[in-house]
């Protein structure tokens, strides 16, 4: 028996969330007395998954160009097969939350998505996960022999603990795909909401999309994503890829700066389980207030460009 | 073209959450229950289907006799029929089984479904259906188009989207983008009275089991009050020091 742990990457990088999965399920493993497996599908190199616990990585290198969720559930399966692997752990990438449904039916596990961290008990195995829109948590118990667990990103964080770790070839047979991709468009020099640890929003409050440039600029400053509320991106200013809420784009950042943004329910939905929230605001009763961790009752037009000249300074400091 | 449309029935976003029996249910006490907001993504692009292309259109939940009113609002929106499958949706994988058992009796092309429900968001349901009755998958779609067996779609990515090709049949699960919010239906008096005399048929559990269980319910700590600063020295003092997020 072992835990095994898909380590997924992206042009042959490892993606932050494979860090944080090798060292959600290495600590899954010491807790169950079994060692721990990660699988990589063109990754890349296998010693910065050592440092954070794996001591075994399988290394699966195909002509696959991109993802493809029924290749890579498949390729999953035969991995957690061969390992006699009773328990995957997989992270809640675009990409992951694609993936593991597929290998939950195909293992015949049961699945626990969003879980935010270890297993509170592993007999019976449990679990606590996000629900409600992050409203609740829900401690669930995994009642299969196998099981799936999704990990939600940024909860449990990345851990280093390294082990002397050795790499060997996995062969595995990829199926039929059914779904063939045509071209990717995507991003290129931005950072993204889904990687970024620090997001900074902005809403109505701004008046229009002339004064987004001191949003960016403190994006930049930050090296944070740019992010939006719905209104905005409804009246066009922005791109809906920007828009974060309910419907939106979830965010689960260390930091979200909200500018002008008054925090309607749906929209709190999806940035709840970022970290630290600061709130710029006018209007002292905004609800995202309640919700905010820091805040500054006052004009944006007048702090955010002070923002923006401090942070230059304390950054150069 | 036959459209099979997922709905799961949800307590409305701006729901407070509140649990009973010692954390252990779900209290439906004063909630307002909805169609998942994510499903009426994909029924509003079933009904263009059937619309512009010519499809029928069922829509199934998997609960109890309570959902029947948002089934009957989805009638009413413009399915012509609709499936309750009488069990207590206690867990994904319950209901994906559920569901494929529906999906291989009733010979669907396309089964479109919302990418999570607002309930659980665990974003399961879609993908285990698709392996269970062996579909094609696309997960986050934001676009697809039907030409004959063909089907184009554009799911989301982490940074952007991409455009893949694939065939009939296929599961889908939709969110924001395989429909404009503005484009979304509500349900008119003249479909309302004619949702009343669509069929809903209710079919008794295949008998699967639950492969989770909810042991108990907890909601996050409470927040501490927010601290207000009035200059941004401050500010990166306490993002520096105290949260240490910069």
């Amino acid at each position: 028996m072992s835990v095994l742990v898909f380590a997924d990457s992206s042009e042959g990088k490892f993606k932050k969330t494979a860090f944080e999965v090798v060292s959600y399920g290495k600590k899954v493993a010491e807790e169950l007395g079994t060692n721990l497996v990660a699988l990589t599908i063109n990754g890349g190199d296998a010693s910065e998954l050592y440092a954070f616990g794996a001591e075994k990585v399988l290394e699966v290198k195909n002509d696959l160009s991109t993802f493809n969720a029924k290749a890579y559930a498949s390729i999953i399966n035969q991995a957690a097969e061969a390992q006699s692997a009773n328990v995957v752990v997989i992270d809640s990438s675009v990409d992951g939350l694609y993936v593991a449904p597929m290998v939950a039916v195909a293992m015949n596990a049961g699945y626990a998505s969003n879980v935010v961290a270890l297993p509170s008990s592993t007999a019976p195995f449990t679990v606590k996960r996000k629900a409600f829109s992050n409203k609740a948590f829900s401690n669930t118990i995994v009642s299969t022999d196998k099981k799936v667990i999704g990990v939600a990103k940024n909860s449990y964080g990345a851990h280093e603990n390294a082990v002397a770790g050795s790499a060997e070839t996995f062969s595995a047979n990829v199926p039929e795909m059914g779904v063939t991709s045509e071209s990717v468009d995507k991003a290129t020099g931005v950072i993204t909401i889904a990687d970024a640890d620090i997001v900074v929003s902005a809403g109505r409050g701004l008046k229009g999309p002339e004064n987004w440039g001191m949003v960016e600029e403190l994006a930049s400053v930050l090296g944070a994503a740019t992010a939006c509320s719905k209104p905005v991106s409804d009246l066009g200013w922005r791109p809906h890829s920007e828009h974060v809420g309910q419907t939106g784009k979830p965010v689960a950042s260390n930091l979200y700066i909200a500018i002008g943004i008054s925090g309607a329910i749906q929209h709190l939905a999806g940035i709840n389980a970022s970290k630290v929230k600061v709130v710029i605001n006018t209007d002292p009763e905004a609800p995202f207030f309640k919700a905010a961790d820091y805040g500054i009752v006052g004009d944006a037009f007048e702090f955010v460009p002070q923002l923006v000249e401090k942070l230059k300074a304390f950054k150069q400091a | 073209m036959k459209i099979l449309v997922c709905i799961s029935h949800v307590p409305d976003t701006t729901s407070k959450i509140n649990f009973t029996d010692n954390d252990t249910k779900f209290d439906a006490n004063g909630v307002q229950f909805v169609i998942n907001p994510y499903d009426e993504f994909s029924l509003t692009r079933a009904m263009w289907f059937k619309e512009k292309q010519g499809a029928t259109v069922t829509v199934v939940n998997v609960g109890e006799a309570s959902t029947e009113p948002t089934l009957r609002k989805a009638l009413a929106i413009g399915a012509d029929d609709a499936i309750r499958v009488n069990v207590n949706p206690t867990d994904g994988f319950l209901v994906a089984k559920e569901l494929a058992t529906i999906v291989k009796n009733g010979g669907y092309d396309v089964v479109l479904a919302g990418k999570e429900s607002a309930d659980y968001n665990g974003q399961m349901v879609p993908g285990m259906l698709a392996s269970l009755v062996d579909f094609n998958f696309v997960n986050g779609c934001v676009g697809m188009e039907v030409d004959g067996t063909a089907v184009s779609a554009t799911r989301e990515i982490d940074g952007g989207e991409e455009k893949v090709s694939t065939s009939l049949p296929i599961v889908i699960a939709g969110q924001k983008g395989i429909v404009e919010e503005k484009d979304l239906r509500i349900p008119n008096m003249r479909g309302i009275m004619m949702a009343r005399k669509k069929p809903l048929n209710v079919v008794e559990s295949s008998g699967v089991t639950a492969s989770t269980a909810t042991q108990s319910f907890e909601k996050p700590a409470p927040k501490g009050a927010v601290k207000l600063v009035d200059n941004v020295d401050d500010l990166i003092n306490l993002l520096h020091n105290e949260a240490k997020v910069i």
